[in-house]
């Protein structure tokens, strides 16, 4: 399936190669800078592009194209959800996702894709078979390692890999036993000139971090599963409890991973924490502009609205800008066009606002779009749709665990058009 | 460094060189000295010897051979995993040389004790055939083998290998197919997916299409649905001869018939629709799609909008795959058109296919939504996105027609747009628009005319002068003079705009010879000596048609038919109307061409082929014991629901009063010892417990039954004698068990017993499952899993939150008055002294002679329970008729339906002799009247007692006005509607009488009438008087409406819409009943 991967960087080096089966020579990656080339931004090279003798599926994380060829039918979806799972795998595995971490532990990373694929065919995908066989470096190991001459490579088979729970490893110990769940939920929205909400709705996810001795059995339940409306699970929960039951029964993966993600139904309606008045205008002779925005608290259910961040893409022609905030910091960057204005925490009495005016390119005619706004905030202890975790049972192990709960409402893709 | 005898040296050599392969740096000086090292002890530099020669071994074939007997050694290495990568390092080297041995080491790992090398040894198969394909045969042979294996771990890499080597033999799957439905939704992620869109394959050529024939579908489709809600996987062989049995019943009414198997697989992948693999998810959507019957496609909508906030690769594939969807089923998408709307952020090509999917969901309802959206998009920075905008909303036009003049004018206001790319657009899709209605437009043509001027885009101007062309006669002043300035700029023009100068003058020779003789003859001249041999060639060809010569023959008489012949309005269709023929999700419809090894999705067979090539030999003594197992499983049946269901409190309370005389000395005793000792007694009963479970465990380990003390002995040969009897239903075995247990044992114990009773059942019950030795490991390790959760419910501790004790004390005691407030009948209150009401009806929990003293009733109080809001409210009211106090009342060992909750009341820590107290707690029926079961304890003894809601209490009352309540009864029509006929009792006619009888009935509140005529006049006197009522169910929230109309002699009709049809039907009983008597 999957023939052979490149790693490439923003500015067109490869940096790591790995072939599967035969050598495919670095020459087929030409299709892809010529695709490059022609699409500005990096996030619009299309990601499936066929050549004579190959198709190439790349995915773009982390500033890196991570490239894959293949030579016969597959399902596009299937190379580019593994795509995502190797990034994914190398930023549990350090920390990040980036060209020098890729190329500080290149032997690792290596090894893992070794692991990862046999002959194109995904073999062990899931974290905790992969840390058993080869373990994430740490200060620790390595001066360990180098001591007595130990390796990093598990010379056992994976507990995991053979049970009918391959997501945990078996004989797992901690002396503090806890159980964290963090929902976090964000709101999607178009808001429009008028301040009208055109489509808005709530995504969540519920990330968990579970450090439990042995193999508990969790069971987690909400005061208002009603309110999911459309979800999807880690491979451990066991679907057919969801269906009758509506209460998450699971045995945990061990570590950080990501228990379920959902949709609030559309039904409910979706209180939007903000409002945002703002007017910009370009004028048409002198080029110049005006810009003025305010912000000001709409529906935040009695919580302080945190982490307030406006961001907006100028037009082409804005060359710089001469703005003042009432509240934080503003910057622009002349090279990618892109107003940052950075609030933090939004107070109610004396509402944040930004003022002053937009120079352009002398000559250029008025641009016809007022670019919009992309607003990023944060109130924490709070699921904006009212979402509540009842309670968390264990089953299985005897300890008592120590369990936490958290919330967070964040913005996802939330926009105000102009 | 790599001769050096420390691993650690080889170690960082070995990584130095991996990394030079890493950077694609050439390392292959180093093999011989590499290969050495393939027989090394430490495991890591070892795996790095490997990867070093699976990448080089096929240039350096000879030296490879080398490292051969290594890995032959490592084939019978006792640790699995030395076995399992032996195999892939063998299978990896490219080296034709080693086919034999590698067909030997396949064939020997195919049968290998472990799984994981068995799944290595289907991973080596594909690689071998590409190897050396004349192995083909043998291979098969192999993979046939592996198709039979029964793990989850093989059967997606197998599946693999499948495809890759022969994905012609559908016939192998045929004995696999219902293992695989089965297995499906344990095997890992990525072998899902190959698997699904195997059995895809596998399902077109097996099973006819489901939507042969549409109308009879519907009936199918609610039959079907009756056995989907009797989901039960654990034994197959009943369900298969039970919807065997259900298809058959069909066959004999309509034609169509889904084969079982066909829905078995649609039944299988369903749940992973939820799945967090985006392929995945794909993939059940495109097998929906490809196989399921219309009606039950809509479900991957959800789904697959769901991805769309995935990364944006993910986005663009699904966005291609729904655009394809949207073209045949639009309907399925509709109600998520808000989600394809646009943020400037995305990527451009998300926007074009997100417009497309846009465009594909337009439709006359909401097309002025979309249109309005549209515009905003037209200001957008991004040129391209524009332009695809534009032809967006020129498709809309094409396809609604009410909405095209809108659409023309929006577009002809684009003309005067700054942009000219923009403009450019416009007036092509403007051209296509106008070709469809002419006549009424020559004042748009006009205006087009004039930006000839202006407008830049060679394909635009090349539009505007083939719309002046084609429609010169509606603008007979114009055209000439177009004609003459693009005589003037005809050298400096584009190809593509020449060739339109010439078809104009043409055109207008034909039409109009007088004005434009000598420029037609000019613009040729000038043809006539262009670069381009296209428009040298078209030039000549022109003159020749349309001026009139001697030589020229009978052509010319027909130039103006064939210039100006009408010409059909093009269609503007969607860039993803063919791509259905294509597997969707495949990279081959996503590229809208044939991929190499792309396997075509075949036609639907006209006849359905043999199904039973699907059945799979079961031996005898198998099917003896999943007979056993079926009994068993009626046994066990009747524990959840009789003794919940209807007949529960009855029962329950039989049992109760049996084993209360039964073991009354025992607990008589029990009484008189002293609190210290029964304190002890429970804690020894707790250890006692735990031991026990302990115990469970290793026997569950040891796998074989192990015979306890006495009792237990007893208590087994009980069991089996009802698993014999197989109608006996269990609770009442439960209790009898208790029963004997008590007079053995003390009463401390028998809870304890009880459970262990419990556990055995199950032990045995997978005793009887282990016998048969080769059977699906799933089953197996289902019923572990489902053991353990039993298990889990003894030692599951209710540990009642103390925040939520204040306020329940809180609420009994203010509870008095409250009731007084709200009862809602105005007939005789109760004493403020005492609650409850008379109005609420009381039912008895504990009876006085059963409790020893101890009575309890309840009843409901009809308040809402202030710490959750789903639950209903039970109000208990205890009187001690007993000589001695009781002490510690407390509830235990609740047994609930899955789903429902219960909130206990706080502990009574005394009640007095002759005294009497009330407590409130809480119940989550979750809808449903099945009862809640639990014990009364007092500080001595245990009552199994249990509460059955009526249906009318699990509602609360709302507040509807007349019209409101109009509005919601409209939405729930059809089959959420009952009515019923019926004649009032004699005494019940007024309507005072009416509503009190239905509001005790159920609790509703009365909606009030008339109110609203005022405000809406045109709603005629009733003649009758209509009384209504609504309520919404405690946990859903659902609406109930009851509609009680009255005529003439007490004859009445009763309604009640409610979305829980379930709950509709009993309240009408209900209220029947109460109305009649």
């Amino acid at each position: 399936m999957i023939h052979s991967l490149f790693l490439i960087n923003q500015s067109g080096d490869i940096f790591l190669e790995k072939h599967w089966k035969s050598v495919i020579g670095r020459s087929v990656c030409d299709y892809f800078f010529e695709a490059k080339e022609k699409a500005v931004e990096p996030e619009n090279v299309p990601p499936v592009l066929q050549t004579p003798h190959h198709y190439l599926i790349t995915i773009f994380r982390g500033k890196l194209f991570f490239l894959s060829v293949i030579q016969t039918e597959v399902s596009p979806l299937f190379v580019i959800e593994f795509l995502h799972r190797i990034a994914d795998t190398i930023q549990d595995y350090f920390g990040e996702c980036s060209e020098t971490v890729i190329k500080d532990n290149v032997v690792t990373v290596y090894e893992l894709l070794e692991e990862m694929l046999d002959n194109g065919f995904p073999l062990a995908t899931e974290s905790n078979i992969l840390k058993e066989m080869i373990k994430p470096p740490t200060i620790l190991r390595s001066v360990v390692n180098t001591l007595t001459g130990g390796s990093n490579v598990g010379d056992m088979l994976p507990t995991g890999q053979l049970s009918n729970i391959p997501w945990r490893r078996a004989g797992v110990k901690y002396t503090n036993n806890e159980a964290y769940f963090d929902v976090i939920e964000e709101i999607d929205a178009i808001v429009d000139k008028s301040g009208t909400t055109v489509f808005a709705e709530i995504q969540g996810v519920i990330e968990a971090c579970v450090r439990l001795s042995g193999m508990p059995d969790l069971t987690l339940s909400f005061m208002n599963p009603s309110l999911l409306d459309d979800v999807s699970f880690h491979p451990c929960v066991r679907f057919k409890r969801w269906e009758a039951e509506r209460v998450l029964s699971f045995i945990p993966p061990d570590g950080n991973f990501t228990l379920m993600n959902y949709h609030v139904s559309s039904q409910n309606v979706v209180a939007i924490p903000v409002y945002v008045k703002q007017s910009i205008n370009f004028f048409e002779s002198g080029s110049c502009g005006r810009l003025d925005i305010t912000i000001g608290p709409k529906q935040t259910m009695g919580k302080t609205v945190e982490g307030l961040m406006v961001t907006v893409h100028m037009p082409k022609a804005v060359l710089s800008v001469n703005l003042t905030p009432t509240q934080g910091s503003c910057t622009y960057d002349s090279a990618t066009k892109v107003l940052v204005w950075d609030i933090g925490k939004l107070n109610p009495q004396k509402l944040p606002n930004l003022r002053g005016s937009l120079s352009m390119q002398s000559g250029a005619p008025k641009p016809e779009e007022n670019p919009s706004l992309n607003i990023d905030l944060k109130i924490q202890q709070l699921a904006i749709s009212g979402l509540k975790v009842s309670r968390l049972d264990m089953y299985g192990e005897k300890y008592k665990p120590f369990k936490g709960v958290k919330y967070v409402t964040k913005a996802g893709k939330f926009q105000v058009r102009s | 460094m790599l001769d050096s005898n420390k691993d650690s040296l080889k170690l960082e050599a070995m990584k130095r060189i991996v990394a030079m392969i890493a950077r694609g740096k050439n390392a292959s000086d180093l093999f011989p000295a590499v290969v050495k090292n393939v027989a090394c002890k430490n495991i890591e530099v070892k795996k790095l010897v490997y990867v070093y020669l699976v990448r080089y071994a096929e240039e350096q074939q000879d030296l490879a051979l080398l490292s051969i007997s290594t890995f032959q050694r490592g084939l019978k290495d006792p640790n699995q995993l030395i076995r399992a990568s032996a195999l892939r390092v063998l299978s990896s080297i490219r080296v034709t040389i080693i086919v034999p041995i590698m067909m030997l080491a396949i064939k020997e790992a195919a049968s290998d004790m472990s799984p994981y090398v068995r799944k290595t040894a289907a991973h080596a198969i594909p690689k071998l055939y590409s190897l050396d394909p004349e192995q083909k045969d043998q291979l098969i042979e192999v993979i046939e083998k592996l198709l039979a294996d029964k793990t989850t771990l093989v059967a997606g890499s197998v599946v693999m290998a499948f495809e890759e080597v022969c994905p012609e033999r559908i016939d192998l799957i045929h004995k696999n197919y219902r293992k695989l439905c089965n297995l499906l939704i344990d095997v890992e992620e990525w072998g899902q997916v190959v698997i699904i869109n195997m059995l895809t394959r596998y399902a077109r050529t097996q099973f006819l299409n489901p939507n042969i024939n549409e109308s009879l579908l519907e009936e199918g489709g609610s039959g079907e649905k009756t056995f989907y809600g009797s989901d039960d996987e654990e034994d197959e062989d009943e369900e298969e001869k039970e919807k065997k049995a259900e298809t058959a019943a069909m066959a004999k009414r309509k034609p169509y018939v889904m084969d079982p198997d066909h829905r078995l697989l649609l039944r299988n992948t369903k749940p992973l629709l939820q799945s967090r693999n985006a392929a995945v998810v794909m993939a059940v959507a495109q097998l929906y799609f490809h196989l399921a019957p219309k009606a039950e496609v809509g479900v991957i909508a959800k789904a697959l909008v769901r991805l769309l906030r995935s990364h944006s690769e993910v986005q663009y594939v699904v966005l291609q795959n729904v655009a394809t969807m949207t073209i045949k089923r639009r309907g399925m998408f509709e109600p998520y058109l808000k989600s394809f709307y646009i943020r400037s952020t995305d990527p451009t090509q998300i926007k074009v296919l997100k417009l497309e999917v846009l465009t594909n969901l337009a439709n006359e309802t909401n097309i002025s939504t979309i249109l309005r959206e549209f515009q905003t998009y037209i200001k957008s920075m991004d040129k391209d996105f524009v332009a695809a905008t534009i032809q967006a909303i020129g498709r809309c036009a094409t396809n609604i027609g009410e909405v095209r003049d809108t659409c023309l004018n929006g577009l002809v206001q684009l003309l005067s747009n700054r942009d000219e790319l923009v403009v450019a657009e416009s007036v092509v899709v403007i051209k296509k628009l106008l070709q469809m209605q002419p006549e009424k437009h020559s004042d748009i043509i006009k205006h087009m005319a004039k930006l000839t001027d202006n407008i830049q885009v060679p394909m635009a101007r090349a539009s505007i002068l083939w719309l002046i062309g084609e429609y010169c006669e509606h603008v007979p002043k114009i055209a000439p003079d177009v004609l003459r300035k693009m005589a003037k700029s005809f050298t400096n023009e584009e190809d593509i705009v020449k060739l339109q100068i010439i078809n104009l003058a043409a055109k207008l020779y034909l039409t109009n010879s007088k004005q434009t003789k000598l420029l037609t003859q000019y613009v040729l001249n000038l043809a006539k000596y262009d670069q381009n041999y296209d428009i040298r060639d078209r030039a000549r060809f022109i003159r020749q048609l349309i001026v009139p010569t001697e030589k020229s023959g009978a052509l010319s008489k027909y130039a103006k038919k064939l210039f100006l012949a009408l010409k059909p309005a093009p269609v503007l269709e969607s860039p993803f109307k063919d791509r259905d023929h294509f597997q969707l999700g495949s990279l081959s419809h996503l590229l809208n061409a044939k991929a190499g090894g792309y396997q075509e999705l075949p036609d639907w067979p006209e006849a359905a082929p043999d199904p039973s090539v699907r059945n799979v030999e079961v031996p005898e003594w198998t099917k003896c014991s999943s007979r056993e197992k079926r009994k068993e499983k009626k046994v066990e049946k009747p524990f959840y629901s009789d003794s919940e269901g209807e007949s529960g409190p009855t029962e329950s309370a039989d049992s109760e009063s049996d084993s209360g005389s039964g073991s009354e000395s025992a607990s008589g005793s029990e009484v008189s010892a002293s609190g210290s000792e029964s304190e002890e007694s429970e804690e020894g009963s707790e250890s006692e417990e735990e031991e026990q479970k302990d115990k469970k465990k290793t026997k569950k380990e040891l796998k074989k039954p192990v015979q306890e003390s006495e009792s237990e002995q007893s208590s087994e040969e009980e069991e089996r004698k009802h698993a014999r009897k197989s109608k006996i239903s269990k609770s009442e075995s439960e209790s009898e068990s208790d029963e004997e247990d008590e007079s053995e044992s003390e009463s401390s114990e028998s809870e304890s017993e009880d459970s262990e009773s419990e556990a055995e059942v199950k032990k045995k019950k997978k005793a009887a499952e282990s016998k048969p030795p080769c059977k699906p490991v799933k089953k197996e390790n289902k019923k572990e899993k489902k053991e353990i959760s039993l298990l889990d419910l003894d030692d599951f501790d209710p540990t009642p939150s103390p925040q939520v004790t204040p306020v329940n004390s809180f609420l009994s005691s203010s509870l008095v008055t409250d009731l007084e407030g709200l009862s809602l009948s105005d007939s005789v209150l109760a004493p403020a002294t005492m609650a409850p009401s008379s109005a609420l009806k009381s039912y008895e929990l504990l009876h006085r002679i059963t409790g020893e003293g101890l009575q309890v009733e309840f009843c409901f109080s009809r308040q809402p329970f202030s710490p959750d809001a789903n639950m209903v409210a039970v109000q208990m009211h205890f009187t001690n008729n007993a000589s001695a106090d009781a002490k510690s009342l407390h509830m235990e060992d609740v047994k609930l339906q899955s789903g429902m909750r219960v909130r206990e009341f706080p502990e009574i820590e005394l009640l007095p002799a002759g005294e009497t107290a009330t407590a409130v707690m809480g119940i989550d029926f979750c809808d449903s009247t099945q009862a809640a079961n639990f014990q009364l304890c007092t500080q001595t003894r245990k009552f199994f007692v249990s509460i059955q809601p009526p249906v009318g209490e699990l509602m609360r009352p709302v507040f509807l006005t007349e019209n409101e309540f109009k509005k919601e009864q409209g939405q729930l029509m059809g089959m959420n509607e009952i009515t019923e006929k019926l004649t009032l009792d004699a005494t019940c006619r007024n309507e005072h009488t009416i509503v009190q009888r239905v509001t005790a009935a159920a609790n509703l509140s009365r909606v009030p009438c008339g109110s609203d005529k005022e405000c809406s006049p045109p709603v005629p006197p009733p003649d009758h008087p209509v009384y209504r009522f609504a309520g919404r169910t405690v946990t859903s929230g659902s609406l109930v409406l009851v509609t009680v109309v009255t005529r003439e002699e007490g004859a009445a009709q009763l309604t009640v819409n409610c979305e829980k049809m379930v709950i509709g039907t009993m309240l009408v009983k209900d209220i029947l009943l109460a109305l009649t008597q």
